[in-house]
Order: C-alpha cells, then structure tokens, then sequence
C-alpha cells in the first residue's frame, strides 16, 4: 500500500534498511542512558519516538516498498520501535527509582532522637494490685463490694464480734470521730457486714480499700494503708474451700510454685482462724515463707448479726495488706515510698504492676 | 512474753531435739524470737579457780589483782573490783576477744596500773539475772575444772522463747498453758501443776531435762513445787484473814493464805532471780517475787500484802466515783465507780487486779505477809486498765482469762516457797470465797467439725482432741455433750471446739478445693467508670498519688469531719475536698526538684450530713432491721468519690522539637473534660463556663457541668493560694465528683454508621 500524495522516493526508503534502524535503536539507547533524570529523559522522547523520529519516518516509507517487501520491513520497523520504547521505559523507571531513593536519602531522619514529648503518667502500684487481685477474682465469678471508709463503729467493730471493751479493739489503734458510733474503719472487715445485709448467700466478694490505724509512718507502718479481703457464704463451705482459694489466687500472683501455708490465729470475726504464709520463689534474697494475711471461716456470731442463718450457711473471709504484699512482690523496702507521692516511685511502676 | 525451755521441761516431757519453736507456731503461738542464751556472751566463757588475790590500795575503792587457773600453764592475770571471793573459789572468766551482752568487748588493758586480761563477770553482765552484788561464785561442790566452758554452769546453757499470745487464749501466757500446747505437738506427758490435786512428779522426769538443767537449778527445782504433789488445801473454819466481797460480779472468787514472821532478808533462790530475769521482770524481793514467779508459771497473778499495815478487815467493792488512790508507780489516781478497789478501814489500798497501793505493799522490812489470788472479771480489768493506761502483767492476763481455778494452788504454792527461802510459818488458815459460775455445756453434732474443715474426722478423733485440751466429753443422743476446762473460758461456741479439733489434728492436714463460685457480674458501672477516669488521666500524663485525708483548719472552708484522735493536731480534719493533700503532695515533688509534676487522684472526700447525730445502738443477737440499718447509716458522712489533678512547671518538656508547653489553666479544663469523656458522658452533654470559685483564680476558672448539672471545677489556682502554699504561680488544678456524674444508662448505644458499603 501507498500513500497517494506520497511519490516514490529512493534516498527515503533507505531508512527502512536494517542497518539504519539498528542505528536508530542504538542511538536513542545511548541517548536515554545520559538522561539525568525523568525531566530530561521525557525531552529525548520525541526525538527517537515522536513524528519526526528515524522510527516514525521509516514507518512511513513502507508504503512506497514493493508489496513483498512490505511485510518483512513493516516488522523491522515495530522491533527497532518496540526497542526503543522498552529502552525508554526501562530507563524511565530506574531514573524515577533513583529519584525517589534520593528523595528518601535527602529524608532521613534521627530516629534515636528523645521521644518524650507528650510523657505519659503513670497509676499507683497499690492500685493497680488491687485491681489486679480484683480482676483475678471477678474472673472466678466474685464481684467487688465497697463500703465507706468512715465508717459505723458497729460494722466495724460489734457485728464482727468485737464487742465493746474486747481486747481485740486495743490491739487495732483506732481513729475516733468527735460524733461517737463512727471510726475510720480499721480493716476493710465491714464491708463483710454491709454486704451480708445487703445480700443474700450464695455471697462471692472480695473488698479491696482504704484502712487507718493510728500509726505513725515509719518504714514499716503507715496510718493509712490498704487491704483486700474476700468473703464466701453459702451452704458446704469448708476449711478446704478456703485453702483451694488461697493456693489459687497464691499461684496467680507469684507463679506456679507458690504455696501457702496456714498457722493457727485468732481473729474474732473467724472461727476457726489462721495467718497464712506464702512460698514466694521469686523473692529479692530467695524463696521463702513470707507472711501474708489472715483468713478463717467466718464467725457464726457474725453470721447471726448479719441475719444469715449459721446452720445452714457456712463462709469463709481472708484479707490482707496491699503494702506489704508490694513490698515483698516487689522488693519495696520503705513504707514511706509508697505514701509520699514521689512520682519517681509510681513512674517505675508505669500502668499496671 | 519470754519462756524458757527448762523451765517447760519441767511439766513436760518433751523428746530430744523437739522443735519447739516450728510446733508453737503450729498450734497457734506466735514465736517472736529464740534466743539461745549460749550464744548471747560471744567468745571463751570458762571456768577459773582463783589462785592469788593481791588487794591493791590507793584508790577509791578496793580493787583486786589476782590470778586465776583457767587451765593453762600460766594463770590469767584480771583486775577485779569485787570482794565476794576468796582464794579457791571458782568463777566465772570472759577472755580477751569475748563480747558480752551489749555488745560490752573484752580485751587486755592497763588498769589500775596491772595489765588485765580479761573479767571475772557478774551474773548482771551475763545478763542471766539482776545480780550484781558481786562476781558470780560457784557453788563449791560443783564438778567443774578450770578452763571448762562456763555457760551451763552460769545458766546460760536455756533457749528462751518470745512468745506472743493472742488475745483468746489467756491460759497460754503461763508456763503451764505452754506446756500442756507442746503435750500436745508431741504427745508428751504433761504434769498440770495448776490442778488442785495431780499426781505426784517422779525424780526421774526432772533428771532427764537434757541440756537444760543446771545443777544448781536441777537442785533447787526439787524443794520448789511440793504442792504439785499433795492437794492444796480448801477453806478454813477460820479465815486467813477477815475479807468482805461486796460485789461478786466483778470478783467472784477471792482467797488468801499468810505467812508470818518470815526473814525480810532473805534474798530470793538464784533460779527463781533468774527465771524473773529472763522473762524481763525487776526483782523485788522474795514475797513479791514468789507471786510474780507463780503468775508466769501458772498464770495466776496474785499480790502480797503486808499484814502489819492494813487496817482491819479487807473489803472488795465497787470505787465510789471520785475515790483516791495512788498506786505503787507512786500516781495518785482518781478512780471510776467501775473500777474494782480492794479496802482497809483507811479506804482503798489496792486498784483491783490491776495495781497494789503503796500503803499496804510488802516493804524491805515485812516479816507477815497475807498473799491474795482472786479471780476478777475480765470486762472490768480492761476497762480499769485502760482508763489508767495500767498495761501491767497482770491486767494483761485478767482481761484475756485466767483459770478461776487456780487461786488456791497458787496460795499454797506461794505459801510453800516464802516458808522455805524466807523462813516464817503458816498457821494454815485459808480464806476462799467461791462465787465462781461453772462453764456452760455445749452440745455440738460429732461430725461439725469435720464438715467444717472438709476432713472426715471420726468421732472418736474428735472426742480425743476435745479430751486433750481438757474437756470434759459426754455422749448423749448421738451428740457430744461438751464442757471445757476452766481455764479455757474462750470455748463459748461450736465453732470454738470445731477450731481446737482442726489446730491439734493439724491445719496442714485440710485438703485444697477450689470452690465454684455463681457466675457474677463483673465491676459496677461506677467502678468501671473509675477505673476509666484514672487511666485516661495517667495516659493524659498525670502521675497518681495516694495522699493522707487529714487536713489542717484552713484547708476547710465547711462542715468537715473532725478526729477525736488525730495523729497530729495541726491536721485533726478530714479533707473535704481532694485538693489540700494533693497540693503538699505536689509541693513535696517540686521540693525534691521535680519542677514538671503533674498528678491525679481518686480517693473519697468526707462531707458531714448536717444534723445526723449519732448512730443508734444496735446489738448483735439479730439483723438490725432494714428501718435500724438505714437510721445508723444516715448518719454516716457522705464520702463520694472525686477525681482531681494538679500541674506545674511544664506540661510539654522543651526539646529537639522546640520550646516546651508551660502547663496552665487550658490543661485543667482539658483533663477535666478527659476525666467526663472517659467516664462515658458525651461531649455534647458537658458546659464549661467561666466561675468564680475558691481557690482557683477568678479570672482563670471554669465551672464543669453535665446536663446542666455543676460537678467540679478546673483552672488556674488563685495567686494569693498559691503564695500561701509556696507554690510556684500557674500551677492549676480541677476537681470533680464522679459521684455526681450521671449514672451510665445501661441501654446500648445505636451504631452510628461511618461509611456506607458500596
């Protein structure tokens, strides 16, 4: 086929010659590759791919070729094209890969560089403890009961079977108001009262909270410090119940190895009594015995005051301090680090213990 | 309370290397210390046999140089300032590098112009006794050779037992209760020397305390208890002397037995200086001391009289209100109509069980003593004893129990004694005047025990522990029928025994069984929203205190709690508001140069309700009724929960990234808003608008309400408050009750589409 405008013209027709193209390819190759960068390499486009490129024109020549010669130069014609455009292109992407590994060489940054801009704060480890140890016991199906921290002298002290003039009451040094019948509870024991009323068997609580003495700070007493305790009522509760309980919630804070251990005490809400031990293996000078609370089955005069019937119920409580198992969990050896609201403290400890 | 092991041993057979201490605390007695007296004096303890005395004159007092065998070649050369001793006797010698109690080291010095190696020691500086007249001089007949270790010769060769006795159990701070506690661990015969009547004691049980008997103690030990083997006598015809008890409730027993011409020089038997000693008791003479000796040893506190000087017949009675006394630490005390007096013609001479008077004690120079062992109630010693802040001995036994069993083996155990080391007799009369009610039978189901314990004892396992503690048990109907000692006046219920069966059978021995509890519900919705709150503050950047609640006046500008008893009278108010104790929280960080602190609490407020009064009585025999609970409850003070922060310094630290952020006003109104967020409350329900609102700066002060409703505030602090407290000016605070938040509706929020799938 021939362009009818077209007329023949030999000298043109050369630049289907093979050779010709090869030089075309071979130029427009060595041109790309002195291409700095996309910018230039897209000015060099039309000159090796445009109209006027040697490919271009030599596609137009092919009309003017005998029909035989037609096919066999038409497909010269699209590989040295074809040649060309995949030069272009590869060297299109590697200039724009470079481009863009500068971009992000020219980007680098410091990345050690302190972070602290919007520090963050942190929760008090008593509180996280006892959040933990709450957490641990709704997930056996207990619930967290609360109670006031001034509390009726009466939930404190008579209906825990600490009468008037008991002794028990001299050993718990404890801060009266100047209105009679109240006192700020000295163990977080009350709330026992306040939720037997409140509630009926089966009862599954624990009572984390805030208890006062009258101590003076020192580095191992506190007037002010914190307790969690656990209550169970309901039928068939025994000693056994008790000592699963604590074996359990000993393992969940301090390992697998933990144990515990019971020695007979006296508590006047408990009946039978013991102080209880705990195997700790991860103590700071070694495994060891370490006190931990108290716990009992509760007194069936306690059950009485609170209306819960004694022969058909039975429970038991256990309770102990939330400073002194940090202090041993935790090797704190002052007391006074955990009130003074040092926030070099409370930061070591982050959110959670 | 201290023991030592001999003296258990004396009513208790306890085998060979027994750990004691590990079975005390299994039975339920706290062991505070062992103390092994061998190892109280450090260093060479031995045996001399003085050669030479050579007096040295010029000086004040007479000194001593002299030589002593220690069984070396050469004798040891010691200056000694005593003059108890003669050539040939044998006494005690520390050596140079020894250290006595005290930390007191010994070592070779000039004095008195003679080089000294080492001291002939006192019983004082071995700390076995008060004894200090002199050095310490050995018996002549004893079997010991020069440079023996000294220890079992001086009576540090005992273990010593700190004991710590809860309040139940009375009977246990006597050496008897001890006792018959370690029969029981090991099943060893046990000789109750506070029955009336008991079997008499083979010599050969006393010879075998190994290692703890000291010839000299094993010797004495034979004549000291001769009532433990004939039965005390009962009441005479004829009174020891003339008693009237007017009031038998707060003395229902009260006898007495004297000894008469007795010498009042007679110094009190080495054992008996040392066992007071050891125990931390002054001695005071023999009659004083017998008595303070029978109250450790048998838990009956007694007192002695001096008959010469009391005044016609005693009378026990109530106190008149108002009635003087001045007891013998020499108080003059105004006593209370509860208090229980013992009296002569001349008015009281004795503060009942708690404390003699000075007018009637024995004296240096008593030669009659009249010796009282009543029984008093326990309510009423409490009482006198803390209204007199009197902790004595004695008052610590009364008011936990002691056996109303006991007075008359006391008596003529003491009467035994004081005829023996103090010479005198008894004209055998005995006063007793029995008002004692005996315990109560319990009748308790044989298998209790065991269902409480989850172990199946037998029943023939619980009628011998029960048996063991000294119950009485009868089978009737199929039920125990069960009356405890007296001395164990604790044993009031069922649970009471079902709690001896499970001690003494072991606490070890109940199995581990996790109970299942119901299913429950997790946290509450306002534990859950504070939980909340406290998080998004710490992640907000604010630190979290625990602060003290006590307040001084001026951090409280309303009605406010008042302590009856504060720690310190500066702050006798509880806080009101969070902020007092949070802001000397935050002064004590900037102190210590933490210039940057931000922090946060959640902790109760206490806010009288005006008018409340007092709570009701309320017994314990029943459930108060729902009206009784709510009335006592109302007069609780309201303690809702706040939340506040405070901040100082800078909220945003300068760095590579520029200038830090000063915090201010705006950072307290944000937490406050963080704070609503997190406890659930919508943007669009909170209002901030400017307030004026002590002690925030009225100008810089944003009042916080939900719905409408006004819950806390947050800005800067007012400059005036803040120069008051030494802060630095800026620092803010906020302050919310999360009390007053709405309560979270538990209907489920719709789901509010963000993107549409398409």
């Amino acid at each position: 086929m021939t362009y009818r405008n077209d007329p023949y013209d030999p000298k043109q027709v050369a630049l289907l010659d093979p050779d010709a193209l090869g030089e075309a390819v071979a130029k427009a190759e060595d041109a790309f590759a002195t291409a700095a960068d996309p910018d230039a390499l897209a000015g060099l486009k039309h000159l090796h791919l445009g109209d006027r490129s040697p490919v271009s024109l030599a596609r137009r020549e092919i009309g003017a070729l005998p029909p035989a010669a037609k096919s066999d130069a038409g497909k010269r014609v699209n590989q040295a094209r074809a040649a060309i455009q995949a030069a272009f292109d590869a060297r299109a992407e590697e200039l724009e890969r470079l481009r863009a590994e500068r971009i992000l060489a020219e980007e680098r940054v410091d990345v050690t560089l302190p972070w602290n801009r919007h520090p963050r704060g942190a929760r008090h480890p008593l509180t996280t403890l006892m959040e933990r140890i709450g957490d641990l016991f709704v997930g056996m199906g207990y619930e967290i009961a609360e109670g006031p921290e001034l509390e009726l002298e009466w939930a404190n002290f008579d209906a825990l079977n600490i009468p008037p003039d008991h002794p028990a009451r001299g050993l718990m040094d404890t801060f009266h108001v100047e209105n009679p019948g109240l006192v700020l509870r000295t163990h977080t024991s009350p709330v026992q009262a306040r939720t037997m009323l409140t509630r009926q068997p089966p009862i599954y609580v624990v009572v984390p909270g805030r208890v006062y003495r009258t101590d003076e700070l020192d580095a191992t007493h506190t007037p002010v410090f914190h307790q969690v305790e656990g209550l169970v009522v309901d039928e068939g509760i025994t000693m056994g119940h008790l000592r699963g309980t604590l074996d359990h919630f000993a393992r969940a804070m301090f390992g697998a190895e933990a144990k515990t251990r019971w020695r007979p005490h006296y508590f006047p809400f408990t009946e039978p009594s013991a102080e209880f031990d705990v195997w700790f293996p991860q103590h700071r000078d070694g495994p060891q015995w370490v006190e931990w609370g108290g716990c009992g089955m509760v007194n069936p005069r306690v059950l009485r005051a609170c209306g819960i019937d004694p022969d058909r119920y039975s429970g038991f409580a256990f309770g102990m301090g939330i400073e002194r198992t940090l202090m041993f969990r935790h090797g704190v050896s002052d007391m006074r680090d955990m009130v003074e609201g040092d926030v070099r403290f409370t930061r070591a400890f982050g959110m959670a213990v | 309370m201290r023991i030592p092991l001999s003296w258990l041993r004396e009513y208790v057979d306890l085998p060979a290397g027994a750990d004691v201490a590990d079975a005390l605390v299994r039975l339920g007695i706290e062991v505070d210390a062992v103390i092994d007296q061998r190892a109280t004096v450090q260093g060479d303890l031995v045996v001399g046999r003085v050669a030479e005395i050579e007096e040295l004159t010029g000086f004040k007092k007479p000194i001593r140089f002299c030589k002593v065998d220690i069984g070396r070649e050469q004798p040891q050369e010691i200056v000694c300032g005593a003059t108890n001793f003669a050539a040939g006797d044998l006494v005690a010698v520390i050596l140079p590098g020894g250290v006595l109690p005290g930390g007191f080291e010994i070592g070779a010095r000039k004095t008195y112009g003679r080089m000294s190696a080492g001291m002939i020691v006192s019983a004082r500086e071995l700390g076995v006794s008060d004894e200090h007249a002199g050095i310490i001089v050995l018996p002549p007949e004893t079997a010991a050779s020069p440079g023996e270790d000294a220890r079992p010769y001086v009576g540090l060769d005992d273990v010593v037992f700190e004991l710590e006795i809860t309040p139940d159990r009375g009977y246990a701070m006597s050496v008897r209760g001890i006792a018959r506690e370690l029969s029981h661990a090991f099943d060893a015969p046990f000789r109750d020397p506070g029955l009336a009547t008991s079997a008499p004691r083979s010599e050969a049980t006393r010879a075998d305390g190994a290692g703890s008997g000291s010839s000299a103690s094993g010797a004495s030990a034979a004549s000291r208890a001769p009532g433990l083997a004939t039965s005390a006598p009962g009441a005479t015809a004829e009174p020891a002397y003339p008693v009237i008890v007017e009031d038998t409730v707060g003395c229902d027993r009260f006898a007495a037995r004297a000894v008469r011409g007795i010498d009042p020089a007679a110094p009190s038997p080495e054992f008996m200086r040392r066992r007071l000693t050891t125990a931390g008791i002054r001695t005071l003479g023999l009659a004083i001391d017998i008595t303070n000796y029978l109250m450790l040893e048998l838990g009956q506190p007694m007192h002695a009289f001096d008959v010469t000087r009391v005044r016609g017949p005693l009378v026990v009675r109530r106190a008149t209100q108002g009635e003087k006394l001045t007891t013998l630490d020499g108080v003059a005390r105004v006593l209370d109509a509860e208090d229980m007096v013992i009296c002569d013609e001349t008015g009281p001479i004795s503060l009942a069980a708690v404390m003699g008077g000075e007018t009637s004690e024995v004296q240096p120079d008593t030669v009659d003593v009249l010796f009282e062992a009543a029984h008093w109630d326990p309510v009423m010693v409490g009482r006198t004893a803390r209204r007199h802040k009197l902790f004595s001995e004695a008052a610590k036994r009364w008011e936990r129990g002691v056996d109303p069993a006991l007075p008359l083996v006391a008596l003529d155990r003491a009467v035994a004694l004081l005829v023996e080391y103090g010479g005198g007799a008894t004209d055998g009369n005995v006063l007793d005047i029995d008002n004692v009610v005996p315990h109560r039978s319990l009748t308790i189901d044989p298998t209790l025990p065991g269902r409480r314990a989850g172990v199946p004892y037998s029943e023939a396992r619980v009628v011998e522990t029960l048996t063991a503690v000294g119950c009485d048990v009868a089978t009737v109907d199929g039920s125990l029928v069960v009356t405890p000692p007296t001395w164990r006046p604790d044993l009031t219920e069922p649970a009471d025994l079902v709690e001896e069966v499970i001690r003494l059978d072991g606490y070890d021995k109940v199995p581990s069984v996790l109970p299942v509890a119901p299913p429950g519900n997790g946290l509450t919705p306002s534990q859950r929203r504070r939980r909340a709150v406290a998080l998004a503050l710490a992640e907000g950047g604010y630190v979290e205190v625990l602060s003290y609640p006590f307040v001084g006046p001026s951090a409280v500008d309303g009605p406010a709690v008042r302590l009856a008893n504060p720690l310190s009278d500066e702050e006798p108010f509880l806080r009101t508001s969070l902020l007092p104790p949070l802001l000397a929280t935050l002064k004590r960080n900037i102190g210590r140069g933490h210039r940057d602190t931000a922090l946060y609490e959640l902790g109760s407020v206490f806010l009288p309700r005006p008018g409340a009064g007092s709570p009701p009585e309320m017994g314990v025999e029943r459930r108060p009724t729902e009206e009784e609970f709510a009335a006592a409850d109302a007069t609780v003070p309201h303690q809702p929960w706040h939340a506040a922060v405070v901040l100082a310094g800078e909220m945003e630290p300068a760095g590579w990234w520029g200038s830090g952020r000063p915090a201010g006003w705006a950072d307290a109104i944000e937490a406050a808003r963080v704070a609503v967020a997190a406890a659930g409350i919508a943007d669009e329900r909170v209002t901030v608008e400017a307030a004026e609102q002590p002690p925030w700066h009225p100008g810089r002060c944003a009042a916080i309400a939900v719905d409408g409703v006004t819950i806390g505030h947050a800005g800067e602090l007012h400059p005036s408050a803040l120069a008051a407290l030494e802060l630095p000016r800026r620092t803010s605070a906020m302050e919310l009750d999360l009390d007053a938040l709405p309560r979270l509706v538990s209907r489920r929020r719709r789901g509010c589409p963000a993107s549409r799938p398409r």
